[in-house]
């Protein structure tokens, strides 16, 4: 997935839209957005990302999961087993994006980029809703595909790259 | 200046300000079964350097404890779940990768095998009792002797167990060094939270749990020369735990800024007082130095220093467990 933060207006459909396509609780959410506010008055600058899950290439839930509850599914996309997922909360204390909680049924929850949405060869709800079309989805491992396109040709940032995960989600800048 | 704010809500339970979802049953698991390993340890390396009469409550008493403390243990890891139904996949599943799955692997066996440690002394055990003058601990071996003839545990499997009391021993030597460990591993392996990710912690809960049993023992051991052997042992291990504990902040405060910020919870952050004063000042230094004044010749009840190291090793694993889920990286 790319993100592309300069047309991100932080409106917050794509929170919306995840949690009517996937059904998740009141109060929960696994996406959001978060202001980011840098410099000194008067040269300030202002930017949003929506987060999520990054679907990490290395993936410290899966490795740390006792069950096997937390896997990979083909096309690299991270899932959790509800009826194998114990809630010893080994992943939540793993991630560290915190994008992973307990269901109040007890599983782990978290986002699956819409996997249901994308094997019908969708888009995932937050992508497929964004007003100002900010966000790409697509397959990284094909180098002529859109989004392969993009992050070759932009400037781009991953989270946390030193926590050694090998994040998913580019922002594009 | 950067500044970041949530445009929209998450405050999820457990999840802000910073993750906290393990607390005092996890903290708790952890002292019991660096405790339980540090016990058994004692039990069969004294055993299989043939000082099984010469130090009969390192070998044979103590180990009585161990059960109820894994299993005390294992009730509060289940009561921690979440999803609770499902337990059971963490014995249909074995994951090398995990510290969990291979952690819930040992404490099986380990509880297995410290039920019948016990069984196979179960009349040297009541001898020393009675010895003693102990009569209303009888419902101990009585609840032991009831479990091997009520509960259908079959008797060869005991007879076989004294035969082959010897390799049992090993096993168990080797299973209480990789329980010890574990418990430090456990949380080592989170890359997440830079005050546990890092590879000193596997050796210093070992250290610490190896040390909470020595005093363990030297505190309900009545034979004097077992009491001073634990002593010393003891004094050998807080001396190693503080080592490495001065290892684990230097390497943190060489690393990264995650790493740096970790260590600074500890130097000048909200747990300085805490670890410092209450647990190395309470909890290491003064029971080595009662236990050398002890040594020395003053007379120093036993249960003084133990009680501390007990309690200071208690507090280590709470401190642990909430310091490290306090640090993440920043984003």
């Amino acid at each position: 997935m790319a993100i592309e933060v300069n047309k991100c207006v932080g409106c917050g459909d794509c929170v919306v839209a995840c949690q009517t396509e996937n059904n998740v609780p009141m109060g929960y959410s696994r996406d959001w957005i978060v202001e980011i506010a840098r410099g000194e008055y008067p040269n300030l600058f202002m930017h949003f990302e929506s987060q999520r899950c990054n679907h990490c290439e290395d993936t410290p839930c899966v490795r740390t999961c006792p069950t096997g509850a937390s896997h990979v599914i083909e096309g690299g996309i991270v899932k959790v087993t509800h009826d194998e997922c114990i809630g010893c909360g080994a992943c939540i204390e793993a991630c560290p994006y915190d994008a992973r909680y307990f269901h109040p049924e007890g599983y782990v929850d978290k986002c699956t980029f819409c996997d249901h949405r994308v094997a019908d060869g969708l888009d995932p709800a937050c992508v497929s809703v964004c007003p100002t079309t900010c966000m790409h989805f697509g397959d990284l491992d094909d180098p002529d595909s859109d989004i392969s396109k993009l992050i070759k040709t932009r400037e781009h940032y991953t989270l946390l790259p030193e926590a050694g995960t090998a994040p998913q989600i580019y922002y594009l800048k | 200046m950067e500044e970041r704010l949530f445009q929209t809500a998450r405050d999820i339970h457990g999840l802000y300000p910073h993750v906290h979802i393990w607390g005092f049953p996890i903290a708790t698991y952890l002292f019991l079964g660096g405790l339980a390993a540090g016990i058994l340890l004692f039990a069969t390396l004294y055993y299989l350097k043939g000082k099984e009469d010469n130090m009969p409550f390192t070998v044979k008493i103590a180990p009585i404890f161990t059960f109820w403390f894994v299993i005390i243990g294992l009730m509060l890891l289940v009561y921690d779940l979440h999803h609770p139904k499902y337990v059971l996949e963490l014995f249909t599943t074995f994951r090398i990768e995990s510290p969990m799955s291979w952690g819930a692997w040992t404490l099986a066996a380990v509880s297995v095998l410290s039920l019948l440690w016990p069984l196979s002394y179960i009349d040297d055990i009541e001898a020393y009792l009675h010895e003693r003058g102990w009569y209303k601990l009888d419902a101990i071996t009585k609840f032991l002797r009831d479990l091997e003839h009520k509960w259908l545990i079959p008797h060869f499997i005991i007879m076989m167990f004294r035969k082959y009391r010897r390799f049992f021993a090993w096993i168990l030597l080797f299973l209480s060094i990789i329980l010890g460990i574990y418990t430090g591993i456990l949380l080592s392996a989170f890359n997440a939270h830079p005050l546990w990710n890092n590879s000193i912690l596997g050796p210093l809960f070992l250290t610490s749990g190896v040390s909470t049993g020595s005093a363990f023992v030297m505190w309900l051991s009545n034979n004097k020369k077992e009491r001073k052997l634990m002593s010393t042992i003891d004094m050998a291990l807080i001396a190693t735990e503080l080592f490495f504990i001065i290892h684990m902040i230097m390497g943190m405060q060489a690393g990264p800024e995650a790493y740096k910020q970790a260590a600074h919870l500890f130097l000048g952050g909200e747990f300085t007082v805490i670890f410092w004063v209450i647990f190395v000042g309470f909890g290491l230094v003064l029971p080595f130095i009662l236990e050398a004044l002890e040594l020395k010749g003053k007379h120093i009840p036993p249960a003084l220093p133990a009680i501390l190291v007990l309690v200071g090793g208690f507090l280590f694993r709470i401190i642990m467990v909430a310091a490290g889920q306090m640090s993440e990286y920043p984003f």
